[in-house]
C-alpha cells in the first residue's frame, strides 16, 4: 500500500524552511546522481561533496521546518511523503543534470546566488535560521569558487566546452529569475526581519556572473523573460521523476524504520 | 600527465639486475625494511606491485556503481547522506591508489585504459547486483569486511607508499563496515519483511564474498612470490577462514542464517564452511557475472562522456601557462 502525501500546515515560517530545504535537497540529489558518473575522479569527489552540503543543509531546514510546524512531521516525512506540488524548490535546480556543462552551469547560478543569500541571512532575527545560514554561507563560497573555474575552464577550453558551457547558459538562463522573486507571505517575514529580500543581491548576483562569464568569453543572454512556479508548487515534468526515485522506499515500505 | 618525476630509470629494468643486487633487495625485505620508490627494486617486484595496487584502485571505482545504484533511492535523509559519503571515501581511495601506483612508473591514465580495455581486472564482487536496500548492510558488513580481513595485512606490504595508503584504507573501510553492520541491524531488528530482505541479501552475497579472497591455495599463481617479497603475509585460505571465524557470530547476533548448511564448528572454534563453486568465480572473472558488462559500459560511458571536459581542462591549463610564460617575458 501506498502511503498517502502527508499533510503540512504551511505557516509562513514553515513556508520558507520549507523552500530552501527542498532546493538543497533537490540539488544535492541531482549532484549525487553523478557519483560515478564524473568525467573525472576528482569530480565525483567534488560533485558529492558538495551534493553531502547540500543535503546536510537540506536535513537542518526540514528539522526547523518541522519544529516551526510543532506536529508531528520530522525531516524524511517532509522529504519523502510530500508529493511534486507540495515541494517548494526553484525550477532551476530540478533540472536534468544534462552533460557536465549544464550541471557547472546550474550550481553556478545557484551556488552565485545562495553565497549571497546566506551571508545576508546571518542577520536574520531568528537565530536558528542566521546559524544555518552561517554555515550554509562557508559551503555556498566554496561551491561558488569551484563552479565558477569550472565555467572560466569550459568557456576557455575547447571549441566544443565552449559551445556547450554557452549552450549551457542559454537554457537555463530562463530559471534565474525565481530566485529573486518574493511573494507576500515572504514579504512579512522580510519587514519581520526574519528573511531578507533577495531582490537587494541582484546587482551583485550579476555583477559575480559578468564577471567570470566575461572571463571564460562566454555571453550572458539579453532575453529577460523567466520562468516562475516552483515556490507555488508548479514544477517541470523533471521533478516527479526525480521524486518518483528519492521518495521510492518509503512509499513501498510505508512507516518503517531504515 | 598525472606521473611523478620518480627515478624510475630505465636502466633499472634493462638487465642490470644482477644477483649482487636481487639479494640485496631480499636482504633488505627480510629485515622487514619499506622499499620506497626510488630504491631498486626487481623489475618483477614492480610489475607485480603495479598490478596488484592498480587491480585494487580499479575495484574502489567499479565499486562504486553497486552502491552508487542506491544513493538516489537511500530510504531516509541520514541514510542518503552516509552512503554518498561513502562512496565518496571509495572513490577517494581509488584515487590514492592510483597516485601509489604511479610511483611505480605507470602513470594514472595507462592503467584506466588498460582497465577500460578489459585488459586489468577488478574484484569479481562487484559483478553481483544491488537489488534491495539490504544489498547496501550486506555489502558494507561483508564485502567490506573481507576487504579489511585482506588490506590489515597490506599495512605492513613491504612496499612503502602500498603500505602507507592502506593504512587510511582500513581505518575507512572499518567504518564503512560498521555502518554496513548497522543497516543490517536496523532491518533485523524491523519488521518481518524487512529482516527477509536481509536473510535474502546475505544469501546471495555469502558465496561471491568468500571468493573474494581468491582461489585456494593449492591453485594460487601469484602467491610463492608475494610472500617472498613480503606483500602477501597471509595466503587466501588463511584470511577465508579469519573472515568467517570473525563473521558467522555477527550473523548469529543479526539472527540470520548463514547459506551453508554443511558449515559446522570444529573443536579449536573454527567455523568449518563447505566447497566453494570455483566454476562461478571462473565464470564472473571470465566476464560471464550477472553485472560485468554493465560495470564496464558504466565506466567506458563515463570515460567517453567525460573526454571533452577533460581535453578543455587540459587545453585551458596550457593556455594559461602560455599566457603566464608570455606575462613574464614582458
Amino acid at each position: 500500500m501506498p502511503v498517502a502525501n502527508i499533510q503540512v500546515s504551511e505557516t509562513l515560517l514553515v513556508l520558507y524552511a520549507l523552500r530552501r530545504a527542498d532546493d538543497a535537497l533537490i540539488l544535492g540529489h541531482r549532484l549525487s546522481e553523478w557519483c560515478g558518473h564524473a568525467p573525472m575522479l576528482e569530480e565525483d569527489m567534488a560533485l558529492s561533496n558538495i551534493a553531502l552540503d547540500l543535503i546536510g543543509q537540506a536535513r537542518e531546514l526540514y528539522t526547523y521546518a518541522a519544529k516551526a510546524e510543532g506536529k508531528d512531521n520530522d525531516e524524511d516525512k517532509l522529504a519523502y511523503l510530500r508529493d511534486v506540488r507540495q515541494y517548494r524548490n526553484l525550477l532551476l535546480v530540478e533540472q536534468p543534470n544534462g552533460d557536465f556543462a549544464q550541471t557547472l552551469v546550474r550550481q553556478f547560478f545557484y551556488s552565485a546566488f545562495a553565497d549571497l543569500y546566506w551571508r545576508a541571512m546571518m542577520t536574520s532575527r531568528d537565530t536558528t535560521l542566521a546559524a544555518i545560514a552561517a554555515k550554509s554561507e562557508k559551503e555556498s563560497a566554496y561551491h561558488l569558487r569551484h563552479a565558477s573555474e569550472w565555467i572560466i575552464r569550459l568557456g576557455d577550453g575547447t571549441d566544443e566546452s565552449h559551445a556547450r558551457a554557452q549552450a549551457a547558459i542559454d537554457h537555463l538562463w530562463a530559471f534565474t529569475g525565481e530566485m529573486f522573486a518574493v511573494d507576500e507571505g515572504e514579504r512579512a517575514l522580510i519587514h519581520a526581519g526574519i528573511a531578507i529580500d533577495p531582490a537587494t543581491l541582484r546587482g551583485r548576483w550579476l555583477t559575480t556572473l559578468s564577471d567570470v562569464v566575461g572571463e571564460a568569453a562566454l555571453v550572458l543572454p539579453q532575453n529577460d523573460w523567466m520562468q516562475q512556479g516552483g515556490r507555488a508548487g508548479r514544477h517541470s515534468e523533471h521533478l516527479g521523476h526525480l521524486l518518483s526515485e528519492l521518495q521510492s522506499m518509503q512509499r513501498t515500505f510505508p512507516g518503517q524504520t531504515w | 600527465m598525472y606521473t611523478q618525476a620518480l627515478n624510475t630509470a630505465e636502466a633499472d629494468d634493462r638487465g642490470l639486475e644482477d644477483a649482487a643486487r636481487a639479494a640485496q633487495f631480499q636482504v633488505r625485505i627480510d629485515a622487514e625494511e619499506r622499499i620506497e620508490p626510488n630504491d631498486w627494486m626487481p623489475a618483477a617486484y614492480r610489475k607485480t606491485l603495479t598490478r596488484q595496487i592498480s587491480q585494487h584502485a580499479h575495484s574502489e571505482i567499479v565499486g562504486m556503481l553497486p552502491e552508487g545504484n542506491w544513493i538516489t533511492r537511500a530510504p531516509t535523509l541520514r541514510r542518503k547522506a552516509a552512503l554518498l559519503a561513502k562512496v565518496q571515501d571509495e572513490c577517494g581511495h581509488g584515487l590514492y591508489l592510483y597516485a601509489a601506483a604511479e610511483t611505480l612508473g605507470s602513470s594514472r591514465e595507462e592503467l584506466v585504459d588498460a582497465m577500460l580495455a578489459g585488459k586489468a581486472k577488478y574484484s569479481s564482487i562487484f559483478n553481483y547486483p544491488t537489488l534491495t536496500w539490504a544489498d547496501i548492510g550486506t555489502i558494507g558488513w561483508l564485502v567490506d569486511g573481507a576487504a579489511i580481513m585482506n588490506q590489515i595485512p597490506l599495512c605492513r606490504c613491504s612496499y612503502g607508499p602500498y603500505a602507507r595508503a592502506m593504512i587510511r584504507v582500513c581505518k575507512e573501510e572499518s567504518f564503512h563496515q560498521r555502518q554496513g553492520y548497522e543497516i543490517m541491524l536496523t532491518l533485523c531488528r524491523g519488521s518481518d519483511e524487512q529482516k527477509a530482505t536481509a536473510q535474502d541479501a546475505l544469501n546471495r552475497w555469502w558465496w561471491p564474498v568468500l571468493m573474494m579472497f581468491g582461489p585456494p591455495d593449492a591453485t594460487s599463481q601469484h602467491s610463492d612470490t608475494s610472500t617472498r617479497w613480503k606483500i602477501k603475509r597471509f595466503s587466501n585460505d588463511e584470511l577465508r577462514q579469519k573472515f568467517v571465524d570473525a563473521t558467522v557470530p555477527q550473523a548469529q547476533y543479526l539472527g540470520l542464517t548463514i547459506p551453508d548448511p554443511g558449515m559446522t564448528q570444529d573443536a579449536d572454534g573454527h567455523w568449518r564452511y563447505s566447497e566453494i563453486d570455483w566454476t562461478e568465480f571462473k565464470q564472473v572473472l571470465a566476464g560471464n557475472g550477472p553485472c560485468n558488462r554493465d560495470r564496464m559500459a558504466a565506466r567506458r560511458k563515463a570515460h567517453a562522456e567525460g573526454a571533452w571536459v577533460r581535453e578543455a581542462a587540459a587545453a585551458y591549463a596550457a593556455k594559461r601557462a602560455q599566457r603566464q610564460t608570455a606575462q613574464a617575458a614582458e
